[in-house]
């Protein structure tokens, strides 16, 4: 029997912020799940299962927190799922849920990805102690600067791109009311004249540490007819995975990010994602990961991704927009931002982005990635069911 | 729920388990029982479909602790794979639902976890309501001894009968060679009142493996594949206040949704790390003594967290392939106090 398509028909997120003082997690997670269901204009009774991820237990300092989180997601009685696949991990959780409905298995799932950053420091839970990790990295920024570096070196290409999509995707936030940061003095100098935090990674081309949680509810064919929004159709989706560190490992092109791409691309009937494609909601927690991944999404070739950045192409305008929703740079609650990805990219082809709406998004792209450049997650959304 | 597609345990193996392993890291514990799945279906790691793993950071004392597992599984060229921060068992889970979506054929899934270097006892207090009740550092067996006690008041156990069950689980143990505590045990004193020393598990490490398979692959791979006829796993409450500690109707209710009550079990593995947790949950199944409950001695025999309800699965799937089985029930939990229960019906084809 073929897979029963999934239809994305609710969305909720907070308004991410760096400290939710006046919620507890359980609050926190609950406000998305809420503007979720009303989205969908669906109640509590009308979800069969939770499947819920976010990033390292220690960001919050509590182990499984699911087992606590039940009670606020509705999930007593119900089947709940927790998920954690590293930064990918928003959006492992959601193709997780988006298998439950083709399976058949439930017909209609809330799934939710969470961080509640101001509880601890991300930083230094990032930061692992001796013995697992020589003392020689300060958090995500340590590890991933010498492949920006290597990027560089590799392709020529000029210092300045980095600042360009910060610029760029912090003007887009400002366009969104749910994002972080919103800079509304910001210019290009400011972020060039930014402290040097990890070369050549300056600290306005740098994500910002986030509260907050995204949810959507998914479903299949029927629940899809009675949506009262146009819903969103998951197209394909795929996870890759390979090993941290190994002889001959490619950190500033992985392997598993061009495999994943190209399962999602195969699944969704895509030649051309740079033609095909009309706005793609990218994991760039460091400027330079844009042009990066947009070689190894297959957006342009090697060599060539900075280019796409410097011409334009990826402005909220240009013919390839590129985190329309101001990305990752502009928010991020770590175990939540691969899911707002998917989740924006969803918005995008259901027409309901508001002021940051790509004109006439069809196909959309959500991608997360995690580890040391090694969990890729993506999904490739529609506006309309999936050919089957 | 009754699955579109056959799918089957189609081989199971699992370390032996032990109260340290300081010679070992969490990969070294996990490749020999990887590589004798792969050895049992002369499968290779790129045959593999889907890969699936459940650990916890917690009881490894560090962030993004599967990443390094992944490298015993030979992760190149790049493989299809997800974690899932809880014991293998919903790991199992979620391979099985991906082998339902036809997208894989063949799934591996692992699950590993080493209590020795910390104080499980405390670690566990950290996955309570972290502002009313972590604070207060309830540890697992303080809990567990009051669901025991709630037991014991409603007159559906005593000392006498939880001992029993730790002396049969024990016996049952010496078959066993990878059980961490085979044969008899003195119930010692109170550890925490009404629980004694052999009513709760040993700490301890350990590993399992498990692959998947659909249809005639199943076929091809086993001589007698332990079909899954029904997964389910459903949730409770986390207050311990608002629940009847006595029953469990989260397992009462994925039991019925896996179909275990169409026809009676003959072989019930229930992940039930406390002796007093048994008689909750064969009261909850409404087993009665034709079923063989915990054969492989269970949690109380070898008790590796995080892998000790992926060790039920097991066991129960390898008794149907060697043919001492023709329809089991396996059982884990997760949570205090039986807070998350997952149930699977397991059956081997008619003998000829």
């Amino acid at each position: 029997m073929p897979k029963e398509p999934v239809a994305v028909v609710g969305i909720g997120q907070t308004k991410h912020v760096a400290a939710r003082g006046d919620v507890s997690i359980a609050g926190l997670v609950r406000e998305a799940a809420v503007r979720a269901l009303a989205d969908a204009e669906l109640g509590w009774a009308d979800i069969d299962a939770v499947v819920i991820g976010k990033a390292p237990d220690f960001f919050e300092g509590v182990m499984m927190p699911e087992l606590y989180l039940a009670d606020a997601l509705g999930a007593v009685g119900k089947p709940m799922l927790r998920v954690h696949t590293a930064g990918s991990v928003g959006g492992s959780t959601a193709l997780v849920a988006a298998n439950l409905v083709s399976a058949r298995v439930h017909r209609t799932v809330l799934t939710l990805a969470f961080e509640k950053q101001s509880e601890s420091n991300a930083m230094w839970g990032l930061s692992l102690p001796v013995p697992f990790q020589q003392p020689l990295l300060a958090g995500a920024g340590g590890f991933f600067a010498p492949h920006v570096r290597a990027y560089m070196r590799r392709t020529g290409a000029p210092d300045g791109i980095g600042s360009l999509v910060a610029y760029k995707d912090r003007r887009n936030a400002l366009k969104n009311p749910y994002a972080h940061l919103h800079e509304h003095d910001l210019t290009l100098e400011k972020v060039q004249a930014s402290p040097m935090l990890w070369d050549p990674i300056r600290y306005s081309e740098t994500c910002p540490s986030s509260d907050g949680a995204c949810a959507m509810i998914l479903t299949d064919r029927t629940g899809a007819a009675r949506s009262p929004r146009p819903p969103a159709w998951v197209h394909g989706g795929a996870m890759r995975s390979e090993p941290t560190l190994f002889a001959g490992k490619d950190f500033v092109s992985p392997r598993a990010g061009r495999d994943c791409a190209a399962d999602v691309y195969r699944q969704s009937g895509i030649t051309d994602p740079r033609r095909e494609i009309d706005a793609v909601e990218m994991y760039v927690p460091f400027s330079w990961y844009e042009p990066m991944w947009l070689e190894n999404l297959g957006f342009a070739e090697e060599g060539e991704g900075w280019k796409l950045t410097e011409a334009g192409v990826t402005e909220l305008d240009g013919d390839l927009p590129v985190n329309p929703s101001g990305g990752v740079l502009s928010t991020n609650p770590i175990g939540a931002s691969g899911m707002i990805r998917f989740a924006e990219a969803a918005l995008q082809v259901r027409g309901g982005a508001g002021e940051h709406q790509v004109d006439g998004a069809r196909r959309a792209l959500g991608h997360a990635y995690g580890g040391g450049a090694q969990f890729f997650s993506m999904w490739l959304v529609g506006d309309t069911p999936p050919a089957t | 729920m009754t699955p579109d597609r056959e799918v089957a345990i189609v081989a199971f193996a699992q370390s032996d388990h032990l109260r340290r392993t300081d010679d070992l890291s969490e990969v070294e514990m996990v490749m020999p029982v990887l590589h004798e799945v792969l050895r049992q279906t002369g499968l290779k790691a790129a045959d593999i479909g889907f890969t699936c793993s459940g650990s916890s950071d917690y009881l490894a004392g560090r962030a993004f602790s599967f990443t390094m597992a992944l490298d015993g599984v030979g992760a190149w060229p790049p493989i299809s794979e997800s974690h899932v921060e809880t014991d293998g068992a919903w790991a199992l889970y979620e391979a099985w639902v991906k082998l339902l979506t036809g997208e894989a054929d063949t799934a591996l899934v692992y699950s590993y976890g080493k209590s020795s270097p910390g104080s499980v006892r405390d670690v566990l207090t950290r996955q309570l309501d972290p502002y009313y009740l972590a604070p207060l550092w309830p540890d697992s067996v303080a809990l567990a001894a009051l669901q025991a006690q709630a037991l014991v008041d409603a007159g559906a156990a005593d000392e006498s009968a939880l001992a029993a069950i730790a002396a049969r689980s024990r016996e049952d143990a010496r078959a066993n060679p990878h059980a961490q505590l085979p044969g008899a045990r003195p119930q010692g004193e109170y550890v925490v009142q009404p629980l004694r020393t052999g009513d709760c598990p040993p700490i301890g490490d350990g590993a399992a493996a498990v692959i998947l398979a659909a249809g005639d692959r199943a076929r091809e791979l086993c001589d007698r594949p332990a079909w899954i006829r029904g997964m389910d796993h459903r949730i409770e409450a986390h207050s311990l206040g608002v629940r009847d500690l006595t029953d469990s109707p989260s397992t009462r209710l994925a039991a019925e949704r896996a179909g275990a009550f169409e026809r009676p079990v003959d072989t019930a593995e229930l992940h039930a790390p406390f002796s007093s947790q048994e008689v909750v949950l064969t009261r909850a199944l409404g087993l009665d003594d034709d079923v063989r409950v915990n054969p492989s001695g269970g949690a109380l025999a070898a008790n590796p967290v995080m892998a000790t309800g992926l060790v039920r699965l097991g066991e129960a799937a390898a008794r149907i392939h060697r043919g001492e089985s023709d329809r089991a029930l396996a059982h884990a939990t997760s949570g205090p106090c039986l807070q998350q229960n997952l149930v699977a019906v397991l059956e081997g084809d008619p003998r000829a």
